[in-house]
């Protein structure tokens, strides 16, 4: 155990060090401040109309200038930064939980188990995941908790494929020949001996994960698929921007931006954690 | 290699028909028939509707028929444009969207490999951070995002360029492509450092060098073709993401190709050609990842050698 803990207070070490890292980190918890506190920092609610007024570019009272609606854009944004994290981290917990198990389970049982497992996976990569998505949206309707699980259940194969050669790894290590030895159940097993030593790969790739899954999300509100009106994603604001940009470039500009800084700092965090937790990949 | 490729060609088939039921059967879910839109119809004439669609036979039924269908190339009439059947529609779109997919991979191809082997080359240099940067935003913008602000930056505000439309005005094919195929050039770029970092510090580079080869043979002939299969791998999978793309974009710069289609059919619950393009989706797709791991079995000596 010792040896382990050095590992991480090594890796927090690497981590302070790395500046972009640290400031896609401050970033990060910024925002999610902001998503949580939105109901209090938020001028106003995001579904207050002002139709005298329309759309106004940025002033003192709307910092951010305010949609065809009289809706106030920073408002918007912040409640829109509710979904998109929402989605973000739902969504790769449910990536992080099938991915994992199909891994431990493949990984270690080994043979045919694993054989026909990462067939599955396979052949699942190959698919056209993202038209699925839509279908489903379709025939389902357009409902938040429906996005997370198919998002999620898009996002696993490459954490189960991380996992399985990890635990493929460990499994022929004394330990778990003394933990098979000393008559453990098979859940125990993985709970306490190998899900603990695949921690880092698994946290790296789930932060990598979740700005994929932002985007994706993004993706299926701009195509009008995702979050319904009244309530906003960054996707839908961005959505709403294009179609007015002509006229109130704002509208697209600062949902945008805060959009790509969120995946900046979530892919530079990502990394700085890769190279953190694996020195020998920070070359690539 | 020839058992593996054939291996592969014969998983795809089950593949393609386990899509086809999943997407038959899914579809048969959707709550709603296609005719509900119309208002007062009579029970007669939607009697002689579901007849005309064969909506009244039974579910297998209508599953064999359609299966067969396919098979020959005919994915029904569409329930929503009256006349004109699914294929036909696909094969108007699929040119459009194949000539914009082949721009876009060539750019990011063009783009991608060459700045990336570059910052390899010159690593550490400022020639391999400023592209790494640039590559980042690539990554970090989507297409959704950049199709729009390269609209608002060369369209409305320079007016260099047109914004929509697809071969009717000089020049329309240049913003789609490009914002189709920034993002590409991103992974791309960042793939092929990563690959020629790894093959330039292997023992066969540092013999070519003693061989007292120049630079350029050594990274032209020697190290690219290592240094690259990443990016072939990459190349189906990128075609996947590339198809998803072109509902963006396409929608975006309103060309009238297959991604817009599906989108509108989607919208429209145009369900036969959902269900057509779907399959017809995955058979593209399944198809292409099966090219790159050909290209990348065939491009790799040791898998070769193997069988």
């Amino acid at each position: 155990m010792s040896n382990n803990s050095s590992l991480w207070s090594d890796a927090v070490g690497r981590l302070l060090k790395n500046k972009a890292a640290m400031v896609g980190a401050i970033i990060l918890i910024l925002l999610i401040g902001c998503a949580i506190l939105a109901p209090v920092i938020a001028p106003y609610s995001y579904s207050f109309q002002n139709l005298d007024l329309g759309a106004s570019p940025p002033s003192s009272e709307h910092l951010l200038g305010t949609d065809i609606l009289g809706r106030d854009l920073l408002s918007r944004i912040l409640y829109g930064a509710r979904i998109s994290l929402l989605v973000g981290f739902v969504a790769t917990g449910v990536a992080l939980v099938i991915g994992v198990s199909w891994g431990i389970v493949a990984g270690y049982f080994g043979g045919r188990v694993d054989q026909i497992m990462m067939r599955i996976v396979d052949v699942l990569y190959g698919l056209p995941f993202i038209i699925f998505i839509i279908l489903l949206m379709v025939i389902f309707g357009r409902n938040l908790w429906l996005l997370f699980g198919a998002i999620g259940a898009v996002e696993w194969l490459t954490m189960a494929r991380i996992v399985r050669g990890q635990v493929m790894s460990l499994k022929n290590q004394e330990f778990v020949l003394a933990a098979q030895a000393m008559g453990i159940s098979n859940l125990s097993m993985f709970r306490r001996h190998l899900l603990p030593n695949i921690l880092g790969p698994i946290a790296v790739y789930a932060t990598l994960t979740i700005p994929q899954v932002m985007l994706l999300e993004s993706f299926l509100s701009f195509l009008g698929l995702g979050i319904q009106p009244p309530m906003s994603s960054w996707g839908t604001l961005i959505k709403d921007g294009v179609e007015s940009m002509e006229e109130y470039s704002w509208l697209l500009i600062y949902p945008g931006i805060t959009f790509t800084i969120t995946l900046f700092a979530l892919n530079f965090f990502g990394d700085g954690l890769r190279d953190a937790l694996d020195p020998k990949t920070s070359d690539n | 290699m020839i058992t593996i490729i054939l291996k592969r060609i014969l998983l795809a088939i089950p593949v393609l028909i386990a899509v086809a039921t999943l997407t038959f059967f899914l579809i048969k879910q959707a709550p709603g028939g296609p005719f509900d839109a119309e208002k007062a119809v009579s029970p007669q004439v939607l009697k002689n509707l579901n007849a005309a669609y064969n909506l009244d036979a039974s579910e297998w039924e209508q599953y064999t028929d359609y299966m067969t269908g396919i098979a020959q190339g005919d994915f029904g009439p569409s329930f929503r444009y009256p006349g004109r059947s699914v294929t036909e529609m696909i094969l108007t779109g699929l040119p459009v969207t194949f000539e914009l997919a082949i721009y876009a991979i060539l750019i990011a191809l063009i783009i991608g490999v060459f700045s990336g082997v570059l910052a390899a080359l010159k690593r550490n240099t400022i020639l391999d951070f400023i592209p790494m940067a640039i590559a980042m935003i690539g990554i970090c913008v989507p297409t959704f995002l950049m199709g729009p602000l390269l609209v608002l930056i060369f369209g409305i505000n320079l007016e260099l360029l047109p914004v929509s439309g697809w071969n009717q005005i000089p020049g329309d094919k240049l913003l789609p492509s490009l914002t189709l195929g920034f993002a590409y050039a991103a992974y791309i770029a960042r793939l092929s450092r990563g690959g020629m970092l790894e093959v330039l510090n292997q023992d066969f580079i540092r013999t070519a060098r003693a061989k007292g080869l120049s630079e350029t043979a050594i990274v032209t002939k020697h190290a690219m073709q290592g240094g690259l299969l990443p990016v072939v791998s990459f190349l189906g999978p990128a075609i996947a993401g590339l198809l998803a793309g072109s509902f963006v974009v396409e929608t975006i710069f309103q060309i009238p190709g297959l991604g817009r289609f599906y989108v509108e059919a989607a919208f429209n619950r145009d369900y036969t050609m959902i269900l057509g393009t779907t399959i017809f989706f995955s058979a593209m797709i399944v198809f292409f990842n099966l090219m790159s791991d050909i290209a990348a079995l065939w491009l790799n000596p040791r898998s070769r050698d193997e069988s």
